[in-house]
């Protein structure tokens, strides 16, 4: 297989707060291939937007990159290492700002956000906003650039784009301005879109409209996208692989049926259970115990170790290795869970927790939930507690 | 079938007569005028018809889920209902009250039996109050169990999942999903007999929904609560609803028991609703169908039935009788002209397109061709125009209102469905044309 597209390594990416450190992204490793679709998805506070915004280099202060390495199209977008004094510095071949401006943003990667209000102006025009993008990024002239502006408009399905044209972003609907950004993301024809939460805010009609107007897109542009998302179903519609992040790290990756049908990571099933179905009645839902902790002092060893209904002491200790436990004939799978290591899971005792049912009766048994949660952050459910 | 009263009313008649209903909603209108009073008088505005005409009852200990896109006039209903804002037209008979006409204290006496969640826990709590008082302050407001009201906030706490020890914390110390339960937590602290719920879940992830979902059934059938149930997501109020009632751009547009409209929905809206959820599950059979354009205008929403603009089955014309494939064609055609979704510089390549079997034959044909004309030569709106008054226009679906009842398919309860293709047919199931 050739290199992938994007390859992330070891992603460590920081907020430096008064309460503390936030360890928003904590070594997170994954990649994506030359025309695929790959989720990142998770509860909010995962750390997936923070993931999305270190790949484009776009954290703002406090926060800052501490570690790891993102590589695309073998330049180093991302490359931070260690001085032979111990400090953390970036390498000489880590891109420059200037160099990400001019030759990696709306060029070869674009990002589109959650909320499209933020990135049009709302004092311009769309059509006058869209232009002028293609114009810097596509090294064209006025009308050219409004040709391909309208017929941009027109492909992503905006009715009467001439007229469409001259209006201003608060005249369009969510919907059609999340268009407009997709519009956007594609004019300068990049090779990886990066799409943090597009549909989340739109109702289930239009999410179906940009879903399969993404799907088209890609097809006939083969853009990679790098899709962020907490929904199940959107990542079950549309991704080729899915990597599933919690509090910080990516604890599972696989292709996307095995992730639904061969599920390997405790957190990621539970996940699947607890969710209401569409298309069957589920009789009753199975919530994830608790809450997801703090990211600024995640549990020891296994950090879903709080909530996970297998958890054991030892998972109390070691903290699971990333690794791939597929079989040889078997596409990649990989997993962060001692289940799958040799450190003793076997023989260790259950943990004393209420995801472990080790309250059968009891008070936070009949509360089942997200209760007990300290508001200093220390994660409840635990049996010392 | 047959076909329902003029309003298409579910509600068992004035006053509610039924024992089973706790609630009846009759003819529910709510109009807001554009700008203030004054202006809008002066210039004769026309209002933003929210909520038009809406009727159903709501049993005594079910739950009734409410679902519809943004900006369908969920939670204005939900608001009239309550009459937090003042109904245009029509009656809300409260066990016997008709919410619409009381006022003063009557009005205030009711209201502690009905309750209202809304979305946003965290704005929906006053942050500079103390959990406990939060709790407490519907009691004083109805000047209920003086003496025992810290006691029974307390109480509260627990039933809802929380620690009652943390009575004295400030909102901001809970999670979401804990906020929530606060707001449960004080919407039972007078007793009601009904809650609105508006989105209660929707701010919280899955894992937390599922926590909340649940407290919320086991309140319900210790404390023998209704509730209605808004929300747009389809997962969850397919698991938390005992009937369903569908709106689309103020109008109910389909209502029926959970398992019937899911399994069996009669109403077009409600199957592109259903289609275009995405299945969390990659082996899931069926391929997602999309509903295309936008929700018009609820300033002049569409005659007949409001979802016509966009329905992939609306009726075509009397006067004509073209086979299913034409008419779809047409149907699209015209779409695309009013949209203006297509470039029309080779009127060949055009009608090739929309058309690959040929034009229609007579007068639909002849229309057809001269809008092919208009488009070539640039004239879209001459063309949409000609193309949506013969077509669109002198449809059933646009000349009058729908209101049936069809015979459910699972189970007995009452299957109301606001479309024309129940007008006479009661056992031919509706032709897949899409
Ligand atoms: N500007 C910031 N300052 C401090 N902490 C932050 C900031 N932005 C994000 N975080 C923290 O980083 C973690 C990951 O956040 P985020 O990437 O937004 O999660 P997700 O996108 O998965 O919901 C969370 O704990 C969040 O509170
Ligand atoms: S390592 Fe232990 S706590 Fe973590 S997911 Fe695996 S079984 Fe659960
Ligand atoms: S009445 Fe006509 S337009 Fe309305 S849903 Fe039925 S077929 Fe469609
Ligand atoms: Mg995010």
């Amino acid at each position: 297989m050739s290199e992938p597209l994007l390859t992330v390594e070891n992603l460590k990416t920081q907020f430096f707060t008064e309460e503390g450190t936030v360890r928003a992204v904590d070594g997170v490793n994954f990649e994506v291939n030359e025309g695929e679709l790959v989720g990142l998805v998770g509860e909010s506070g995962a750390g997936k937007s923070v993931a999305a915004q270190s790949i484009m280099r776009l954290v703002e202060e406090p926060g800052r990159i501490v570690d790891g390495t993102v590589t695309f199209d073998g330049k180093k977008l991302v490359d931070i290492e260690e001085t032979p004094d111990g400090r953390m510095e970036e390498s000489d071949e880590m891109l420059s700002n200037r160099e990400m401006r001019e030759q990696v943003r709306g060029r070869e990667i674009a990002i589109v956000f959650q909320d499209p209000m933020e990135s049009l102006n709302p004092v311009f025009k769309v059509g006058a906003q869209l232009r002028e993008f293609i114009e810097l990024n596509r090294g064209v002239n006025e009308s050219e650039a409004k040709t391909i502006a309208v017929d941009m408009l027109r492909e992503v399905g905006i009715p009467e784009p001439e007229a469409r044209y001259d209006d201003y972003p608060h005249e369009f609907s969510g919907g059609m301005r999340q268009r407009v950004l997709i519009a956007m993301a594609l004019a300068c024809e990049p090779r990886l879109i990066i799409a943090d939460e597009p549909t989340t805010a739109l109702d289930v009609t239009v999410e179906g409209q940009i879903l399969d107007l993404v799907s088209d897109l890609q097809e006939r542009y083969d853009t990679a996208f790098l899709w962020v998302t907490h929904d199940m179903g959107v990542v079950a519609e549309i991704c080729d692989r899915v990597n599933v992040m919690y509090l910080g790290e990516v604890i599972e990756e696989a292709e996307v049926d095995d992730l639904f049908h061969d599920t390997k990571h405790p957190y990621t099933e539970a996940l699947l259970r607890s969710m209401p179905r569409p298309d069957r009645s589920v009789e009753s839902l199975d919530p994830i115990k608790g809450v997801m902790p703090e990211a600024i002092n995640p549990p020891s060893g296994c950090r879903f170790h709080t909530r996970c209904p297998e958890a054991r002491e030892a998972c109390k200790e070691f903290h699971p290795e990333y690794q791939d436990v597929s079989d040889a004939d078997e596409a990649p799978h990989a997993v962060s869970c001692i289940k799958y290591e040799r450190v003793g899971y076997e023989d260790s005792d259950p943990l004393q927790t209420e995801a472990t049912g080790a309250f059968a009766g009891g008070l936070a048994d009949m509360r089942g939930d997200d209760d007990g949660r300290d508001p200093a952050g220390v994660p409840g459910g635990e049996a010392d507690e | 079938m047959s076909e329902a009263d003029g309003t298409g009313a579910l509600g068992t008649g004035a006053g509610g007569t039924d024992d089973d209903t706790i609630l009846s909603v009759q003819g529910l209108t709510k109009h807001f005028s554009q700008s203030d009073g004054m202006l809008s008088a002066l210039f004769d505005e026309p209002p933003v018809r929210a909520v038009e005409d809406v009727s159903f009852d709501v049993k005594r200990g079910e739950t009734l889920g409410l679902v519809g896109e943004s900006g369908c006039g969920k939670s204005t209903l939900a608001r009239t209902i309550l009459r937090l804002v003042d109904p245009t037209d029509g009656a809300v008979y409260f066990e016997g009250d008709n919410l619409a006409e009381l006022s003063g204290s009557n009005l205030r006496e009711r209201r502690r039996d009905l309750q209202m969640i809304f979305q946003d826990p965290q704005s929906s709590l006053d942050p500079r109050m103390k959990v406990g008082p939060i709790v407490e302050e519907p009691m004083k407001a109805h000047g209920l169990y003086k003496g025992e009201r810290e006691e029974r906030a307390r109480e509260l706490l627990e039933k809802v999942g929380l620690d009652p020890h943390h009575y004295n914390r400030y909102p901001h110390q809970f999670s979401g999903g804990q906020r929530q339960r606060i707001n449960l937590a004080r919407a039972l602290s007078v007793n009601p007999d009904f809650i609105v719920c508006d989105e209660p879940v929707s701010a919280l992830d899955v894992s937390i929904q599922a926590q909340v979902l649940n407290t919320m059934q086991e309140l319900q059938d210790e404390f023998g609560l209704t509730y209605l149930f808004i929300a747009h997501d389809l997962s969850v109020i397919r698991h938390i609803s005992d009937r369903v009632a569908v709106m689309y751009l103020g109008k109910l547009v389909e209502l029926a028991e959970t398992e019937e409209l899911f399994e069996h929905p009669e109403h077009p809206y409600t199957k592109a609703l259903l289609d275009s959820i995405p299945v969390p599950d990659p082996r899931s059979e069926g391929a997602r169908s999309v509903l295309e354009g936008d929700v018009p205008s609820p300033i002049e929403p569409p005659s007949g039935c409001r979802f016509r603009t966009r329905c992939p089955r609306l009726i075509q014309p009397d006067e004509f009788s073209m086979d299913s494939d034409t008419w779809k064609a047409v149907r699209e055609f015209a779409r695309a002209v009013d949209r203006r979704t297509f470039e029309a510089d080779d009127r060949a390549a055009v009608r090739a397109e929309f058309f690959p079997d040929g034009t229609p034959s007579g007068r639909a044909g002849t229309v057809v061709d001269d809008a092919l004309d208009r488009v070539a030569d640039d004239e879209w709106e001459d063309a949409a125009e000609q193309l949506i008054s013969t077509f669109a226009d002198a449809s059933i679906c646009a000349t009058e209102e729908p209101s049936y009842s069809v015979d459910p398919t699972i189970g007995d309860g009452e299957h109301f469905a606001a479309c024309h293709l129940h007008r006479d047919d009661v056992e031919a199931p509706a032709p897949a044309d899409d």
